[in-house]
């Protein structure tokens, strides 16, 4: 195993955990929700009464978040490497999958690990091998 | 009042996606290439916000119901299923694809990155779909 030591981000990575826990904790502590991306965003595409107008500014604010962030600096690089293809192909897999598993890196990956939710154990480890496995297999056999 | 907070959440999420370096999709794709240049940044992440959450999910058990008295929605499902998987895998091939999954998805939508609206536009078609057919492939909770 080799380790990129140059893109090695191990305190900012630590902080911005730290802002996503916080995150969770505010959405929980004040609506009684989770903060499971994939969850929010697929309740606003069925919208029922009086659930719609938290899951709407949450997402707002994730949508604002770059701007905000505008205000203490310049964005970090952003690089998309994905081919236009691959970014529709890799978009549908993410929004079935998401939806097939009841939850992505948030809502399993952070808020079901750290309630030691088994179910949420299972996806996590599911969508991590699987994430590995396609890396590998994209960078081994499809270059 | 709830609908603030849940904007301040979703503000306070995506700063902290992007301070983590989770809006990079570059670097999520790096974190995932094991036998490559690994990036272990992201593993950070977690570290940095399962802490965080996980008071704040043991203070909400507690407590019983949110600081502004909304009761607090768990999810009740207890079986492990094969969604968790299948979903697990579908969702992990999707994000080894483009590395990107739904939450920094919308971050970098709203720094204005022009080839996000496709990924974007495609996972809300893959959630739309799936919630199209789940009543045909039934729920396989029963398994």
């Amino acid at each position: 195993m080799m380790i990129d030591w140059n893109g090695f981000t191990p305190y900012l990575s630590l902080a911005g955990g730290g802002l996503i826990g916080l995150a969770i904790a505010i959405l929980l502590l004040t609506n009684g929700r989770i903060a499971g991306i994939s969850g929010v965003v697929s309740g606003l595409l069925q919208p029922k009464r009086g659930d719609v107008l938290w899951r709407a500014a949450f997402v707002l604010g994730l949508l604002l978040a770059p701007m905000l962030y505008l205000l203490f600096g310049d964005l970090p690089a952003s690089r998309i490497e994905a081919s236009w293809p691959t970014l529709i192909l890799a978009g549908l897999l993410v929004g079935f999958g998401t939806r097939y598993g009841s939850g992505c890196t948030s809502g399993h990956g952070v808020c079901g690990l750290s309630r030691l939710s088994p179910r949420s154990m299972v996806a996590t480890a599911s969508f991590m091998f699987m994430g590995f496995a396609t890396v590998f297999a994209v960078r081994h056999f499809l270059r | 009042m709830p609908t603030v907070f849940s904007l301040i959440a979703g503000l306070l999420f995506g700063m902290g996606l992007i301070v983590a370096g989770m809006g990079d999709p570059a670097k999520v794709l790096a974190f995932l290439d094991l036998t490559g240049r690994w990036d272990p940044s992201l593993a950070f992440v977690m570290g940095g916000a399962i802490p965080v959450s996980a008071v704040a999910f043991a203070l909400a058990k507690r407590r019983g119901a949110s600081f502004l008295g909304h009761s607090i929605q768990l999810p009740n499902t207890r079986n492990l299923d094969q969604r968790l998987v299948f979903g697990g895998l579908l969702f992990g091939a999707g994000w080894g694809l483009a590395g990107i999954c739904p939450g920094p998805a919308l971050v970098l939508l709203g720094a204005g990155a022009g080839k996000v609206l496709v990924f974007v536009a495609a996972m809300l078609a893959g959630m739309a779909l799936f919630a199209k057919i789940e009543p045909a492939i039934g729920n396989g909770r029963s398994r």
